[in-house]
């Protein structure tokens, strides 16, 4: 690393380290008030049913019982998306999934609460249950909601870009391939917690371990009809989110409405039981898609269908379904493109966003398909990516916006180290190599509800002491956001990041920031935190230029000095520096703010996808699989990300390893699966996720293509090394036993099915074999961006 | 609820606490003494998370009740570090990003703990099998690891926090 930055770019700790090595960090759940209840849901027993009636007056009776709420109290719906506000706090008259909140009541302590829910007496009317996406499409005579664009669809895409069938009649080799990815839950370590604390001067303030509190903040005002600014919600350190705490949750509003009503602060904590029910976690996807490409294995065209299985609920799912035909064009040129998809209601918990939201699924299923089409076309898989790989600085036939692309220096890097050309289809029966290439977004570029205000902002204030306060509303999930602020302050200010004191996540005390999800932290708070603190340098600078006698132009902000970069001995120590800053302007403060240049292509529909940067990921993966158990057992993993600038190398590595082991989960063990509605292991240690034990040994390499736009052209790094990792693995077991799994996860049961069918006299294959043959209404036709043109005819 | 006078050892203090007997380890701890360094993510036994040390040896406290443990000695997280020095894994795991939520890394600390002990230089695999109880969802294990080997060269060297101080729960072994 050159010594152009002093703090970008070190492996330094992270700022809020210690703190949670020392028990000292306070989660949701560790926050205790005086005369706090404790509250709890009841939760639905049926898949689908109609609520008859409920009796809560035996709960109410139960000594120590304080308050107890039904759907009836809080009837205003609401969900994360405007176009999706079909949730209830506690269900009014209808259940939709076995876990959908009914009642909630708040107590002395968690066991009066408890037992108060025994004694609610709840008359259902049970419905029949769908189950499954065949089942949604087929019953038109069960409806789950009374909206949507077709009997139990929530949502229904179509978009063309150019004529598909012109770049399929282009084509000298066509393929078509079905794939289905299970659904799993982000398995965070802490269950969610909320704390309320209403006071009689109306003042109202949630505590809550969530993703997005601004969200939290906006529907906690649409249901409770109470003026948003007369409640605050801060978001304590979330222990683990992936995507999990980025609804706003009834748990969150029934401890509101329960501290409303006792004038007491109320506390819920959810069971583990309960998060697998909450849930909004990976949608189970069934996908085909058909590729047309030239004799020289060029894509000429590209039709994907998604059919995604959402679960009882809208919560992002609109959003998901865009994402499952939205960034395979990241990648790839792809002259024409048509994206067909769907997301319909079953009677399970809602699904949502889980690290990739709704692109993993698709891009296992994409980089499998291309492994087919290379062993079809005799084209090593590598050098197919090659010849179709994406340029920086482009734009897709979908319109999404390229700038950095680093995916080239990605491929070398794990191609190289793992010796993957020399070594796959080489290694002894039962070892095998794969690989697989992704993209990712820097943020999405709009937010969830329309307006046209930033996206982030941050405010900088400065002590007389010399310590700076930063003030953001971003919120640390463990991706590493409190550093991320931190250091690129204290890279500007020329500080050490132990002067920098963090105000986060509060929306009394810190100006916006959307929300930890879309890994649009770094990219947008970043830029917001930079641009703060160079408005402070540049008062500094001014007020040390007269000092000094030096143009301020020629002044460094550095180990904290100001100093003349030509004559270096001049200077200011920082704390005279910002003295005098403040002796000249008054109160040392500033603020910036990142919006998103405008992205969106010329179409409906073009919201979900663009981004102001891509990040991108290459990975091989070697495994060894046991014919005789079906086993796989994942041995190496060589993964490159390109993050555009590693604002902080250690911080990097950790969210890439981690994204490795959270696809090595989906990949290989966790489902979530239902038997008559019921969740088949909610509990850890039914759920299989990987241990230390099933740690394989990973090489990670950090590639850096600068980003224009990036703060310090940093990208991102939470979510998108997760997506290569998938397909990487079903792509090694076909190397090395020759069958194709296309079916996540890959359990054992899987493996042996395929083995005994290729001794059959079968092709090895496990998987779907169609999908419904639903007809999708007429495409959005796009007209393709200049340059996209003509289909290239080799 | 008829309630049972425990006395619990903890961090070298002594504790007189009333609770019904019913209440966990886990429990007693987070919502007796307020130590809520200790976290839960299952309360079943199954996530590794509320691991503290009794006599040095790793007990998850969601399975355990106080009247086992009265006379013995638990160590939690916060009674890991030697005043206001933190204890080498401590140092080693915010040096390296180990905790990345930070959720799971007090049961992590004290599980390592109790290995270090036992074992000063533990080789990667004893290691993972020694935190093959914990899971942890963010890290990929991979800077745990690094951490708690970092730690071990550490304490072996002596460089570290006065060097060998072991758990503070080993004394009582």
């Amino acid at each position: 690393m050159s010594d152009e930055f002093s703090v970008i770019g070190k492996p330094l700790p992270k700022v809020d380290g210690m703190g949670k090595c020392t028990g000292q960090t306070k989660f949701a759940d560790d926050l205790n008030l005086p005369r706090m209840l404790h509250g709890r849901l009841l939760r639905s027993v049926h898949a689908h049913a109609r609520i008859r009636h409920i009796n809560t007056s035996r709960a109410e009776r139960l000594p120590g019982v304080h308050a107890v709420l039904t759907g009836k109290d809080l009837p205003v719906k609401f969900g994360i998306l405007p176009v999706s506000q079909d949730e209830e706090t506690l269900a009014v008259d209808k259940v939709r999934f076995v876990g959908d909140p009914v009642a909630a009541v708040a107590a002395i302590d968690e066991e009066t609460a408890e037992r108060a829910l025994e004694h609610i007496d709840v008359d259902y009317e049970p419905l029949p249950a769908i189950m499954s996406i065949k089942e949604a499409l087929a019953r038109e005579d069960v409806r789950i909601h009374d909206y949507g664009d077709g009997p139990n669809i929530h949502k229904m895409v179509s978009l063309e870009f150019g004529d598909v069938a012109e770049g399929f009649a282009e084509a000298a080799h066509v393929r078509e391939d079905v794939f289905f990815f299970e659904g799993s839950n982000h398995l965070p370590m802490e269950q969610h917690s909320a704390v309320a604390s209403y006071e009689h001067d109306g003042k109202l303030t949630v505590w809550s371990s969530t993703q997005t509190p601004h969200y939290v903040h906006r529907a906690l005002e649409k249901v409770l009809g109470h003026p948003a600014s007369q409640i605050r919600v801060i978001a304590t350190p979330v222990g683990g989110g992936f995507g999990g705490k980025s609804d706003p949750f009834s748990h969150e509003i029934a401890a509101a409405r329960l501290s409303m009503i006792t004038g007491r602060p109320v506390k819920i904590t959810c069971t583990r039981e309960e998060v697998f029910y909450i849930h909004r976690g990976r949608h189970p996807v069934l996908m085909w898609v058909k590729t047309g490409l030239a004799r020289d294995g060029r894509i000429t065209a590209m039709h994907f269908k998604t059919f995604l299985d959402g679960g009882a609920y809208g919560s992002y799912g609109v959003a998901s379904t865009y994402y499952t035909g939205a960034l395979q064009t990241t990648t790839y040129k792809i002259p024409r493109y048509k994206f067909e998809g769907l997301r319909v209601f079953t009677n399970k918990p809602p699904c949502g966003p889980k690290r990739g939201h709704g692109t993993p699924q698709p891009r296992y299923a994409l980089e499998c398909h291309l492994d087919k089409i290379a062993a079809d076309l005799g084209i090593d898989p590598v050098e197919l990516r090659r010849r179709n790989m994406v340029e920086p600085f482009s734009t897709t036939v979908n319109y999404l916006r390229i700038t950095s692309c680093g995916l080239l220096e990605c491929v070398d890097k794990v191609v190289e180290a793992s010796g993957f050309q020399e070594r796959r289809g080489r290694l002894p029966r039962g070892r095998g190599l794969g690989f697989a290439v992704s993209a990712y977004l820097c943020g999405a570029g709009l937010p969830i509800y329309w307006n046209d205000m930033p996206q982030s902002e941050v405010q900088i204030k400065v002590d007389r002491g010399g310590g700076v306060t930063v003030y953001s509303m971003a919120i640390d999930i463990g991706q590493g956001s409190d550093s991320v602020l931190v250091f690129t302050v204290a890279e500007v200010l020329g500080i050490a990041p132990a002067d920098i004191k963090l105000v986060t996540a509060d929306t009394d005390l810190t100006p916006i920031d959307l929300g930890s999800y879309s890994s649009r932290v770094t990219f947008m708070a970043g830029n917001a935190a930079v641009e703060a603190a160079t408005k402070i340098r540049d008062m500094v600078f001014q007020a040390a230029a007269e000092k000094l006698n030096v143009p301020a132009a020629r002044l460094v902000a550095r180990g904290r000095r100001v100093y003349d970069r030509e004559d270096v001995a001049r200077g200011l120590t920082w704390v005279d520096a910002i003295r005098a800053a403040e002796a000249r302007v008054g109160t040392l403060a500033a603020t910036g703010s990142y919006k998103a240049p405008k992205l969106s292509g010329p179409y409906k529909g073009s919201g979900v996808g663009p981004s102001p940067a891509y990040s991108y990921s290459a990975s091989v993966v070697e495994v060894s699989c046991d014919p005789e158990t079906g086993a796989v057992v994942v041995e190496k993993v060589w993964i490159a990300h390109d993050v555009g600038r590693a604002i902080n190398p250690l911080l990097v590595e950790g969210q890439v390893e981690g994204s490795v082991y959270m696809a090595l989960g989906e990949v290989l063990m966790e489902e979530q699966t239902f038997r008559r509605g019921v969740h088949k292991f909610p509990s850890m240690l039914e759920y299989k996720s990987p241990t230390t034990l099933e740690t394989p040994e990973m090489h990670t390499f950090i590639v850096e293509s600068v980003d224009p736009e990036g703060p310090f052209g940093a990208k991102e790094a939470g979510q998108g090394p997760l997506l290569p990792v998938i397909p990487a693995v079903a792509n090694a077991v076909a190397d090395a036993l020759g069958v194709r799994i296309d079916e996540i996860p890959i359990t054992p049961e899987k493996v042996l099915a395929a083995l005994a069918d290729r001794r059959k006299g079968g092709s090895g294959r496990v998987g779907p074999r169609d999908v419904p043959t639903i007809q999708f209404k007429d495409p959005i036709r796009v007209a393709p961006p200049p340059g996209w043109e003509r289909v290239p005819v080799p | 609820m008829p309630k049972t006078l425990v006395t619990l050892r903890v961090n070298g203090e002594l504790h007189e606490v009333a609770v019904p007997v019913h209440k966990t380890l886990l429990e007693v701890l987070r919502e007796e003494l307020n130590l809520t360094g200790t976290k839960h993510g299952c309360e079943l036994g199954e996530c590794g998370t509320c691991t503290v040390l009794v006599d040095g040896e790793p007990w998850l406290s969601c399975l355990a009740l106080p009247v086992e443990v009265e006379g013995r000695e638990i160590t939690t997280v916060e009674g890991m570090a030697d005043g206001g020095r933190p204890h080498p894994l401590q140092t080693a795991f915010t040096a390296l990003g180990a905790a990345q939520c930070g959720y799971c890394t007090p049961g992590i600390l004290l599980t390592a703990m109790a290995l270090l002990d036992e074992q000063p230089a533990p080789t990667r695999d004893q290691i993972a099998q020694a935190l093959a109880g914990n899971l942890c969802r963010c890290t990929g294990y991979v800077k745990i690891f690094e951490a708690v080997e970092l730690a071990a060269r550490r304490m072996q060297n002596g460089q570290a926090a006065s060097g060998g101080r072991t758990a503070a729960g080993g004394e009582g072994r």
